[in-house]
């Protein structure tokens, strides 16, 4: 097991909080709320070690698009990039649901 | 042609429960629009012996706990994710499940009754948590039996996990227990019988035995569940208010000699066939 954590800058102030996913094999889940600061900031605990530079390429990427002040918390359980990717988009999506 | 089709037709339309997590299962059950969690996961109540472990927690323990209504009436909700860690009850998520049904009996106590429901998909006690989860099983049993003198305790078990150890005796002690043809119900899991007993005892791989052993149909077949349901959501959300609405005679664990006298039935040195111990301990008055 191992944790990882990332700051990212932010534009958009968040009013919402969306939960998704599970810590089931293969998946995750992504707990998204507001930040108090013009960040993002990101916890992750994985069951996988040593792929700090994947989850880094994974959120690089995320936050290339998602610009909200948030505090993202990340339980995972062995989920591929793709999945990981999906499931922080659908959190985004439950936001402006 | 036209049967072919309205089966197709009603195959179609089904919505599987069993693919729902257990906040969409729990959601499933109540009114529309009457869902809302209890220490839900933004609460943080992890696990705390897990991470000790190595083993990443779930923020809601797999537990989610709802209040809401069912046609019409104050109703909690418990239910299972059997995704996460098998559905094993550990210390925090056993407490949660305890709790609310330990303060739907003071409701009840006191006069403003709730219907307790719970959605189980668990493999039993969370072996990372040994006693502390085998101490919180026993308070959930103690609890539905208060509880179920006031109020029936509705239990579901859909699969795909099934309902093992310590919890199966909780399904067990429900007023009324729903299950699917992909559930099963059993103290212990196959592979540890296979473990324990050895492969000529029971082959655990033997997905046709074991379900004619523990699964749905048979625990129906000989009267140790109530109702054996598809894998629908409508028809397991009906069967919960029916469940509700015609409150059962006495709970099995309350009519020992019957059962005693089920077990004298049977030859432990030359047992009976699955398919034989429908006959052996058949359904009786269709309750």
């Amino acid at each position: 097991m191992e944790r990882l954590s990332f700051t990212y800058p932010a534009r958009e102030r968040l009013t919402r909080r969306a939960h998704v996913g599970v810590v089931g094999s293969g998946d995750l889940e992504v707990l998204l709320q507001p930040s108090s600061d013009q960040h993002a900031h990101v916890s992750v605990t994985t069951s996988v070690d040593g792929f700090a530079a994947v989850w880094k390429n994974v959120l690089d990427r995320f936050f290339g698009r998602f610009e909200g002040a948030a505090l993202i918390e990340i339980n995972d359980f062995g989920a591929t990039p793709g999945v990981v990717l999906l499931r922080l988009e659908q959190a985004a999506e439950a936001l402006r649901a | 042609m036209s049967g072919v089709a309205g089966s197709r037709q009603r195959f179609l339309g089904r919505r599987s429960y069993i693919e729902l997590l257990a906040r969409e299962r729990a959601r499933a059950v109540l009114d529309a629009g009457t869902f809302r969690e209890l220490l839900g996961p933004f609460d943080g109540l992890k696990s705390p012996w897990l991470p000790l472990q190595g083993v990443v927690a779930q923020a809601d323990d797999g537990v989610v706990i709802a209040r809401g209504l069912i046609d019409g009436k104050a109703a909690v909700v418990a239910a299972v994710e059997g995704r996460y860690q098998g559905g094993s009850i550990g210390e925090v998520c056993g407490s949660k499940i305890a709790g609310a049904l330990e303060l739907a009996l003071r409701d009840c106590e006191r006069g403003s009754p709730v219907r307790p429901v719970l959605l189980l998909e668990t493999g039993g006690v969370r072996l990372q948590e040994a006693n502390l989860g085998l101490a919180v099983i026993a308070e959930i049993q103690a609890a539905i039996i208060a509880l179920r003198r006031h109020v029936p305790v509705v239990a579901v078990v859909a699969g795909i996990v099934g309902c093992y150890g310590g919890m199966s005796l909780a399904a067990a002690l429900c007023s009324t227990l729903i299950m699917t043809r992909q559930a099963r119900l059993g103290m212990n899991g196959p592979e540890v019988i296979e473990q324990e007993a050895g492969i000529a005892e029971l082959d655990a791989g033997d997905r046709a035995l074991i379900w004619s052993l523990m699964g749905g149909e048979q625990r129906y077949a000989t009267g140790l569940a109530d109702a054996l349901l598809e894998d629908d959501v409508d028809e397991i959300a009906a069967e919960v208010r029916r469940a509700f609405a015609n409150p059962p005679g006495p709970a099995r664990s309350e009519q020992v000699e019957r059962f005693a006298e089920r077990l004298a039935r049977v030859d432990v040195a030359l047992p009976p066939s699955p398919r034989a111990l429908r006959d052996v301990w058949r359904r009786e008055g269709g309750a």
